[in-house]
């Protein structure tokens, strides 16, 4: 098990194995998105109360998921790299910083689209939508810390400090609009009952998921492949891997 | 299916297709900026391994 480990966290050994995951990741992530996109615009019935305007919920709720799932991800790879001393994990958590800004800015941006007709304000300071807001600049604000150090393992440890503090938002997104009842809706998907939405406007919303979930994945192979080349600097290995 | 009305969104057309579109961008932007990102330090690597070799010849 260890001797495994440790093989998977050698930097040579994952970037070729990062290399070979990513077409998978990519193609499956296509065909889940352009699925999901053809049910959830053409094929489900439009809702009885927001008409067609539901449907933006298959592009908002899945990157809002991703958004936090993403900083789980990057304060989890954050603090095994503090703990056990894995630069690798440092390096998945530097990577994968850009990919959950981007959804958590696509999270808000669709979320304010969807606000200006159902609730008639582009934005409003609801809990949830202010503890999305401050989940975006906690990414900018990783990204800026890691970017103002030239040592990246001053970077690796000042920022994974960031990154952990950071991650008791995700379930005060999660709850706010539990705790505060203001504008926006309460959940419908994620209830340990029986989900509240009808069965065929709920497949694309998963569908969806699962290709964000996947498209993901892709670019966090891409990504980390690029960090562990920078962080490799005079490796023996780079030679035959470039 | 009707193209009108897939085209019109019931009236939301302004809305819907502009959270779709912006997906699109932030999706390809993703995409753009991870080969990128990937690709450029592949390149430096590169650069690093041929300076070391003049070097030492």
């Amino acid at each position: 098990m260890w001797t495994w480990f440790h093989k998977l966290a050698s930097p040579p050994h994952a970037y070729r194995m990062l290399g070979k995951m990513a077409p998978w990741f990519g193609w499956t992530a296509l065909a889940f998105i352009l699925v999901a996109a053809w049910w959830g615009l053409v094929k489900a019935p439009p809702d009885y109360q927001q008409g067609d305007a539901f449907r933006i919920l298959y592009v908002h709720a899945p990157s809002a998921w991703m958004s936090m799932f993403a900083y789980v991800a990057m304060a989890a790879a954050a603090a095994i790299g503090v703990v056990w001393r894995i630069k690798i994990a440092h390096a998945a958590a530097a990577a994968g910083a850009p990919i959950g800004a981007s959804f958590t800015f696509l999270a808000l941006a669709t979320g304010s689209i969807w606000g200006k007709p159902m609730w008639g304000t582009w934005w409003v300071w609801d809990a949830r939508l202010t503890s999305e807001l401050l989940l975006l600049f906690l990414y900018l604000g990783y990204m800026a810390l890691r970017s103002s150090f030239d040592d990246p393992q001053r970077a690796d440890r000042a920022s994974a400090v960031l990154a952990i503090v950071g991650v008791i938002n995700v379930p005060i997104i999660h709850y706010s609009v539990k705790w505060w009842t203001t504008l926006h809706q309460a959940a419908s998907v994620t209830k340990l009952d029986k989900p509240s939405i009808a069965l065929p406007m709920l497949i694309p919303l998963f569908l969806m998921i699962i290709g964000f979930q996947l498209y993901y994945g892709w670019a966090l192979c891409r990504r980390l492949r690029g960090e562990i080349l920078r962080r490799e600097r005079n490796a023996a290995w780079l030679k035959e891997a470039s | 299916m009707d193209l009108q009305k897939f085209l019109t969104m019931g009236g939301y057309a302004g809305f819907v297709w502009s959270a779709y579109g912006l997906t699109t961008v932030v999706l390809l932007w993703n995409w753009w900026a991870a080969r990128r990102s990937e690709a450029e330090a592949q390149a430096s690597a590169r650069r690093r391994i041929t300076l070391s070799q003049e070097s030492r010849s």
